[in-house]
């Protein structure tokens, strides 16, 4: 149920598209209508529920230090992985951003019976930096598609990405990558019980959509040409507010941009929003500076404590036995 | 001595064997994690049953009674004795290598008339059966040992302290106070 | 009689395991595995609500009619007030980078005590009332219904976290399971479910100072005893103040140490320092406890514990504070006391008397931990050591969780240990440092019922620590935690006989040459030093 109700939606999403577009010949539904509408669910989504994050606060100064601390001058300190200060926090939340810091701490490999053994943690930081990374270029590429003229880091990107310089159309390295990433994300999903265990249908439904995304893009780009410049139109169209459909792009291109639009629909609700959140995550943003500058709880409040004055009272008569100096003889 | 000979030769069959039964008595979600991970620190309990039966192979097949023995088996034992089983359970994983074995080596018994050899083996395995239970016993007792003794060391000290105060206190004050030590002792609960 | 099972069969009863859904098993309580339940005497003196006796193993756990919207109403009030809380209920992806980091799960197996699945038990309820997906989905999405076997599973496994962070330290966004059992145990505080190990110390602590509920003279009669000790080992006399007013630095330490072995040897080492150091310092009767097992309670609790010891600085008029060996003190000192209780200015910036150094990392709180300012002392080389008569040990030092994950004081104490001793062993990398593991019985686990628990999870620790006798014979535990040296020293009984443990300051003391001692025979133990052997 936790991997046949997601792999089905998927399914179920692709035959509506194919059945919108191809049979009721619903192009401006599908090309303009939704990828508006999904995009518009997106930002409002993203907005309202970092705000949302935003809207509780941060009561207590709580990083996780993962490093010798900031004490006596002699001791050298950890700058990045227990930061006292602003710049510190910087760099670790850059590392934990761009490579997975904390992540690639499970990298453990170990020297046995004269082997190195590499737990299976080692491949999940790979994987997941491999299908960031991927995603996070492949989405780059794709704003060629919305620029009149294509800007020159997008070149850039491009021509790094296809160094390989395989086939017609050039073949991109990141295509495979992310087809590869996401298939071992799932398997292991599976195949791991552990991993099984605590999966739940939200951690399937993400992988087959983008798995879908990705496969009907390289579909598109290496097997079923679509009409190219009718895409461009298209999405050019979009970007500047004068949506038109061009005749004949193929299916399969509102089968990729539908998914893309359920993905980004899907994005505030679910826990994509994991990139927004680790921005925020008070364990790693904050410095561990809370002994030399006060943290400010906002709702800090009055509580009932007992007092030296009731305790002296309880005690007085033992206290002044005991030769304890007492306030009140 | 042949079965020894052969034993050793399948050394490597036996032992996987034996180290996947031993884990199969865990939630397959712990055993998939007992089994992979390898670091001897991030899995101590995947890291004594492996050491441990490394060992008590050694030991069987050496033929000699030695105390290492006991400590071999103490090292599985001792972990399995604080976790989910039953004593029959965490004892029961010595009994899988007669089953091992008899697996194993199958043909190489029928074929080369080995039962009297092997019941020998079987009887050493039997022999540390028994050892094992002593050894569960002995770590249950260790439990309740350390669990007495926590309790012991607070009141001992209460007792102490309750008598240092009569040294120094007047009579009738000292006897309040070892009347307030039921009391205290209720109270002090860390 | 009974058919006889081959054993391998025997063996798997009872583990023909989780083919279902984890929410699908319901929660079995096991003996040794959870504390008995708290005592309504003790819960009405913090005027906890639904204060009564009441046992986690009876069926009826006697909650109020209303418990349910009681903990719905929580949940949302504490999502608005935590970002932390509300973050981590939505963030978390299940990777399961920090699945097999627990020293539950290592040690004992069970599943839902991978961190992510313990977050799981509080998130799933989460989705079903505060999430769109979980509303309409339900189960697909991984939500469920608050209900009494929720509640009671709650109960087992959020009593079964020490709140160590370890897990936090893997997890790619920081998730940190312990703000999730910390929200866990405050809901089930609101329907008087706590146990009694914890709320009999908190009441003790509220009324008369300490966790262990030490009246004034008791405090002074323990530590009077510690004092003939010492002038029996080293011929000096040593003479503290309690509650005295004018002195210039306050000392709180836990009164774990006040109390029981081998935690009063670490005090008796406090009591030699100060009195060799000369410095002008005073006891307290009233703030007489470090520690804080209010923080295993809730928020609020923690603070009405934690405002005596910025009370009792205040009435004194003492300018700084020096406080003693302990954990979850620090974590709460360095994390939390500022804020609920500051801000102190009343008080002035720490500086030691001795060496003049400026403890600017301490400029807000003005507290300085006990291991920074002798390591500051040792530096400056302020006293004199004989580390020769630490020979006899071969040491090994256990980070605290919460000075490791909750502070990062790590090399002060590592630098002391070296200058008192001459045989220290670390123990393997990824068991220290910000990577070590829980001594299993934190957060108020440390009780005698759940036993087996607590060796469980002591496991990973003894593990290393067995590493490390095995290789160096390393014979002596080194950590500067009053939980840990209680706890430590029945883990060690278990899994690595013949290793003892130590507070860090016993160790300084048994170094240190004091003005006008004697020819010490014995070390603080009572048992002969290295070379006195047989000159009883």
């Amino acid at each position: 149920m936790k991997i046949l109700f997601p792999f089905f939606a998927v399914i179920a999403l692709v035959l509506l598209v194919f059945a919108g577009v191809n049979m009721a010949g619903m192009y401006f539904l599908f090309g303009i209508v939704i990828p508006y509408a999904a995009l518009v669910v997106f930002l409002i989504g993203v907005l309202y529920r970092v705000m949302k994050w935003g809207s509780s606060p941060v009561p207590f100064h709580i990083p996780t230090t993962c490093g010798q601390q900031k004490s006596l001058p002699w001791i050298k300190q950890n700058k990045i992985e227990n930061p006292s200060g602003s710049l510190g926090v910087i760099v670790r939340m850059a590392l934990e951003v761009l490579v997975f810091r904390s992540l690639f701490r499970n990298l453990k490999t170990e020297l046995k019976d004269g082997k190195v053994v590499y737990g299976l943690e080692k491949w999940l930081w790979m994987a997941g930096l491999a299908f960031h990374w991927s995603f996070l270029i492949i989405l780059v590429r794709h704003l060629r598609f919305f620029a009149e003229n294509v800007p020159p880091v997008i070149k850039l990107i491009e021509s790094l990405d296809s160094f390989l310089q395989v086939g017609v159309p050039l073949f991109y390295i990141t295509d495979a990558v992310i087809l590869v990433a996401v298939t071992y994300l799932f398997f292991r999903r599976v195949y791991i019980p552990q991993i099984k265990y605590i999966s739940l249908a939200a951690d399937h439904f993400p992988l087959f959509l983008i798995l879908g995304i990705a496969i009907s893009g390289v579909l598109m780009r290496y097997f079923f040409k679509v009409h190219i410049v009718g895409v461009k139109q298209l999405a050019m169209g979009l970007v500047s507010f004068k949506p038109s459909i061009p005749e004949g792009i193929g299916v399969l291109f509102y089968i990729h941009m539908f998914l893309i639009s359920v993905l980004f629909a899907y994005f505030p609700f679910s826990k994509l929003m994991h990139m927004g959140g680790v921005f925020m995550s008070p364990t790693r943003n904050l410095a561990n500076n809370s002994r030399e500058v006060r943290h400010i709880n906002p709702w800090n409040y009055p509580v009932h404590v007992h007092t030296y004055e009731e305790y002296e009272n309880d005690f007085r008569d033992k206290m002044k036995k005991a030769g304890l100096p007492v306030e009140k003889e | 001595m042949i079965l020894k000979n052969l034993l050793s030769e399948k050394r490597a069959a036996i032992l996987e064997r034996w180290f996947e039964m031993v884990l199969d008595s865990y939630p397959v979600d712990t055993s998939s994690f007992l089994k992979q991970q390898k670091n001897q620190f991030a899995n101590p309990v995947g890291a004594a049953i492996s050491q441990g039966i490394n060992g008590i192979f050694e030991e069987l097949l050496s033929g000699k009674d030695s105390d290492t023995i006991s400590t071999f088996l103490d090292n599985i034992i001792r972990v399995r004795a604080v976790q989910d089983f039953t004593p029959s359970q965490a004892v029961a994983f010595i009994f899988h290598l007669k089953k091992v074995i008899r697996e194993e080596l199958e043909k190489e018994i029928s074929e080369n008339q080995l039962s009297d050899e092997l019941f020998a083996i079987e009887a050493r395995i039997d022999k540390m059966a028994m050892l094992s239970f002593d050894i569960y016993v002995k770590c249950r007792e260790k439990i309740y040992d350390i669990k007495a003794n926590e309790l012991r060391n607070m009141t001992f000290r209460l007792l102490q302290r309750a008598n240092l105060i009569c040294e120094l206190s007047e009579p009738e004050q000292a006897l309040i106070d070892s009347k307030n030590l039921n009391v205290k002792r209720k109270e002090v609960t860390k | 009689m009974a058919k006889l099972e081959k054993p391998e069969e025997l063996i798997k009863i009872d583990y023909t395991p989780h083919k279902k859904d984890w929410m699908d098993t319901p929660v079995e309580f096991k003996e040794g595995m959870y504390c008995w339940g708290a005592k309504g005497k003790d819960l009405k003196i913090l005027d906890f609500p639904n204060a009564r006796d009441w046992s986690p193993k009876e069926e009826d756990w006697k909650l109020p009619e209303n418990w349910k919207d009681t903990i719905l109403e929580a949940m949302a009030d504490r999502l608005s007030k935590y970002r932390s809380f509300r973050l981590f209920m939505d963030i978390c992806v299940r990777c399961g980078a920090c699945a097999d980091k627990c020293h539950f799960f290592i040690g004992g197996g069970d599943p839902k005590n991978m961190p992510v699945l313990r977050a799981e038990l509080m998130r799933s309820v989460y989705r079903k009332y505060h999430t769109t997906g979980g509303k309409i989905f339900g189960k697909t999405a991984g939500a469920r219904e608050l209900t009494l076997d929720v509640l009671k599973e709650w109960w087992y496994y959020f009593y079964q976290c020490t709140e160590c962070r370890r897990c936090s330290v893997f997890c790619p966004y920081g998730i940190d399971t312990a703000e999730i059992t910390m929200m866990g145990r405050e809901f089930m505080n609101l329907l008087g479910l706590n146990t009694g190990w914890i709320s009999g110390p908190v009441a003790n602590c509220y009324m008369k100072g300490n966790h262990l509920g030490l009246e004034p003279h008791a405090i002074m009669n323990s530590i009077e005893g510690m004092i003939d000790d010492i002038e029996t080992i080293t011929g000096i006399r040593i003479n503290p103040s309690f509650n005295r007013k004018g002195a210039e630095i306050l000392f709180v330490t836990p009164s774990g140490d006040l109390f029981a072995d081998p935690g009063t040897f670490t005090c008796m080492g406090y009591l030699m320092l100060f009195h060799e150091l000369g410095i002008d310092y005073t006891w307290s009767t009233y703030a007489s406890e470090g520690g804080n097992f209010g923080f295993f309670t809730s928020n609020e609790t923690a603070k009405r514990l934690n405002s005596k010891i910025y009370a009792e600085a205040k009435r004194l008029g003492v300018k700084w504070i020096i406080g003693g060996e302990c954990g979850h003190m620090w974590r709460v000192l360095s994390q939390y006391m500022d804020t609920w209780n500051g801000p102190a200015d009343f008080l002035e910036v720490p500086k030691s008397p001795i060496t003049g150094t400026v403890f600017d990392n301490a400029k807000s709180m003005k507290m300085v931990h006990v291991a920074e300012f002798t390591a500051d002392l040792i530096k400056h080389g302020k006293i004199k050591l004989n580390p020769g008569r630490n020979d006899n040990l071969k040491v090994t030092y256990h980070d605290s969780c919460n000075t490791a994950r909750g502070m990062g004081l790590l090399e002060e104490p590592r630098y002391i240990i070296n200058n008192v001793c001459n045989h220290f062993y670390e123990m393997p990398d990824n068991t220290i440092r910000e990577q070590t593991f829980c001594c299993g019985s934190g957060t108020g686990l440390n009780a005698s019922e759940n036993m087996d628990l607590r060796m469980r999870g002591g496991l990973p620790r003894a593990n290393a620590v067995k590493h490390v006798r095995d290789q160096h014979g390393v014979n002596m535990l080194a950590n500067i935690c009053a939980i840990d040296r209680a706890t430590l020293s029945a883990s060690m009984d278990y899994w690595v006989p013949g290793v003892k443990v130590t507070g860090v300051h016993e160790l300084v003391a048994n170094a240190l040459i004091m003005k006008g001692e004697k020819d010490r025979e014995t070390d603080l133990r009572g048992e002969p030093l290295p070379g006195k052997e047989g000159k009883e």
